[in-house]
């Protein structure tokens, strides 16, 4: 096992430098010189913006910045943003919110979708599977931000259930409805796997062991096929939990839940292109961190993973 | 204990084994996209969304069959926000712009951005992927990092700084260029592990055997008996194309407002939800269908490709 974990280390390294230069290489490439931007339409100091200039390296060469840049990520410091906040301090603000939104989405999806799925797997080609799965497919085709506005629009507005927008405090009654946007493509993905486990599962011969030794119907779902299905699902919903972190975008900004997702919204929305980079980057190293503890923890669950090659 | 026999030695007059072989010989060889294709025309998912996906063409082809009036010729403000009147059946947005003739001509840039995606991620994946996958050693080594390194990018987050670095020239190409050069790497993924199932193959040590180049074996025996999976993820991904490009311009990053596109009249409707939703379900709609229509197609042609999901339905 410490040799996988090892080896998966080392593997991430070449793809965090690879990552971190493709975006920042992007940045370098951006028309427009972001000193000039600072002043906006007041003319620029020559003497000032060459100060500033050796202030934020603009002066050194690419790969010097580049450097600079990764030595502070080290140090925990990501930048500064378009107003002259730390992103540091930004992402102190805002995570929390994120994490809280993140989590009860990843409630709603362990429940509801295993649930369903679980149920429809048991009842493969039965009237509730067959409208388990065009109901799932219907969802995966639906993007995001036309759940979020029919949801909005239907659950907030026509019939008052939630607030269509959340408060500064994001407490977690008002995160009930964005949450359960976010969760609805994922709960689709699940239903999915879980059905498809599940009728794995329950061909093998154990299970016919378990009901032949006369265990109950219902242990033998719950201890016996419900639990050796489940890998893949845990697995989906680690990587889902990385996603969800970093992909909460679109519904943070329709539903202005103070988040890192809103704060990218907006700041793409008013394109400060340094800030949106600062954050994708730090957005990107999350989901790279937690793909790579998914890994770790699909080798945990799963040992043939590990002795694999 | 002369005649011990040590071995055993058939009698003359049992049947040849060539009889045996004949009765099998007859029938047909079994043809995986043959009986792919005779599996697809049994379900009734197909048709629909054949139609559905033959609509959506022909609307993207021939716009002005549908609508007397190009979309933005008669926009009048007196109209705002006003409800369907005739000849123009879903109403009008609070610019006074018809939603349907906005709609109809926007089928042709999502379209366009998601084929162009297809055919860049298709290209990119399939040559990479079939490279690393078949000839294995570093190139793999490298070519499978450089596709981590783009996998690790979530391609919204990504394709939203390419749209920030190309923010003046914005154009169908530049965002089929920003979503399909970080979406590559699943297709190429997909391929590899199928070639490496596949080098392994018999046949291809019989044709190296005869001394086929390595390159003629990759292209001509290896890719064709390994593309299958390929197939069936390329109608997903151009929904996810469609999604991508809506998505992008909702967030003001795809593109400019002069485009019709379906993202760009919900990204403006939104401000309306609460006095006119329809501006903002119409075009939703059109979108969703129009995904739900590739979707619904990439899962059949996928299931009639995997025998092991056509035996279990």
């Amino acid at each position: 096992m410490f040799g996988y974990i090892l080896r998966r280390v080392l593997q991430a390294i070449p793809v965090f430098l690879g990552t971190t230069l493709l975006i920042y290489f992007m940045v370098f490439a951006m028309p427009g010189d972001p000193i000039v931007a600072l002043f906006g339409d007041k003319g620029v100091n020559p003497a000032v913006a060459d100060q500033l200039r050796h202030q934020y390296h603009l002066d050194q060469p690419f790969i010097v910045q580049y450097l600079i840049y990764i030595g502070g990520l080290f140090v925990g410091d990501f930048g500064t943003s378009f107003s002259g906040q730390p992103v540091a301090n930004i992402l102190a603000q805002t995570f929390p919110v994120t994490i809280r939104l993140a989590m009860l989405s990843l409630l709603f999806e362990m429940i509801v979708g295993i649930g369903i799925g679980l149920v429809s797997g048991l009842r493969k080609g039965k009237w509730f599977d067959n409208s388990a799965l065009v109901m799932s497919l219907i969802f995966i085709s639906l993007p995001i931000f036309v759940i979020a506005f029919v949801f909005q629009f239907f659950f907030a507005i026509k019939l008052g259930w939630a607030r269509p927008t959340v408060s500064g405090a994001a407490n977690w009654g008002e995160l009930i409805l964005p949450a359960i946007v976010l969760a609805t493509v994922s709960i689709a993905y699940i239903i999915r796997l879980t059905r498809a486990s599940v009728i794995d599962t329950a061909d093998q011969d154990f299970v016919r062991t378990a009901y032949s030794k006369g265990l109950s119907r219902g242990r033998v779902v719950r201890v016996h096929i419900l639990r050796n299905s489940l890998i893949p699902v845990v697995t989906f919903l680690a990587v889902d939990f990385g996603v969800l972190l970093v992909g909460a975008t679109v519904t943070e900004g329709i539903f202005n839940v103070p988040g890192v997702g809103r704060t990218l919204y907006q700041a793409i929305i008013r394109g400060e292109g340094p800030t949106v980079v600062s954050f994708v980057t730090v957005m990107v190293l999350i989901y790279l961190v937690v793909n790579l503890l998914t890994d770790l923890l699909y080798a945990a669950l799963d040992p043939r993973i590990r002795y694999g090659k | 204990m002369a005649n011990k026999q040590t071995h055993f030695v058939a009698p003359e007059n049992e049947t040849p084994l060539m009889a045996v072989d004949s009765v099998t010989g007859d029938s047909q060889p079994s043809n995986l996209w043959l009986d792919a294709w005779r599996d697809m025309r049994r379900r009734p998912m197909f048709y629909i969304s054949g139609a559905l996906i033959l609509l959506v063409i022909f609307v993207a082809l021939f716009p002005g069959v549908f609508t007397a009036e190009p979309p933005n010729d008669k926009c009048y403000l007196s109209n705002s926000n006003a409800g369907p009147m005739w000849g123009h059946p879903l109403g009008f947005t609070r610019q006074g712009c018809d939603i349907f003739a906005r709609i109809v001509y926007g089928t042709s840039t999502s379209l366009t951005v998601g084929i162009l995606v297809t055919i860049l991620t298709m290209g990119v994946g399939i040559v990479l992927g079939a490279i690393a996958g078949f000839y294995g050693k570093w190139i793999d080594a490298v070519l499978s990092r450089v596709g981590d390194i783009f996998f690790a990018i979530p391609y919204i987050l990504a394709a939203v700084v390419v749209m920030s670095v190309f923010s003046h020239n914005r154009n169908v190409v530049v965002i089929a260029l920003a979503i399909g050069i970080f979406a590559w790497p699943s297709t190429a993924r997909v391929l590899r592990a199928e070639i490496l199932r596949v080098k392994n193959s018999d046949f291809v040590m019989a044709s190296t055997a005869i001394g086929v180049s390595r390159s003629r074996i990759l292209w001509r025996h290896v890719l064709p008996n390994s593309i299958a999976p390929v197939i069936a993820i390329t109608t997903m991904s151009l929904a996810g194309a469609i999604v991508a490009e809506a998505t992008l311009s909702f967030l003001g990053v795809g593109l400019p407002s002069s485009f019709m596109s379906w993202g760009n009249d919900i990204s403006q409707a939104q401000s309306d939800i609460r006095t006119n939703p329809m501006t903002l379900i119409w075009p939703s709609l059109a979108l969703s269908i129009t995904v739900l229509a590739f979707i619904m197609m990439g899962e059949v042609i996928r299931e009639a490709l995997d025998p092991k999901a056509r035996a279990s339905r």
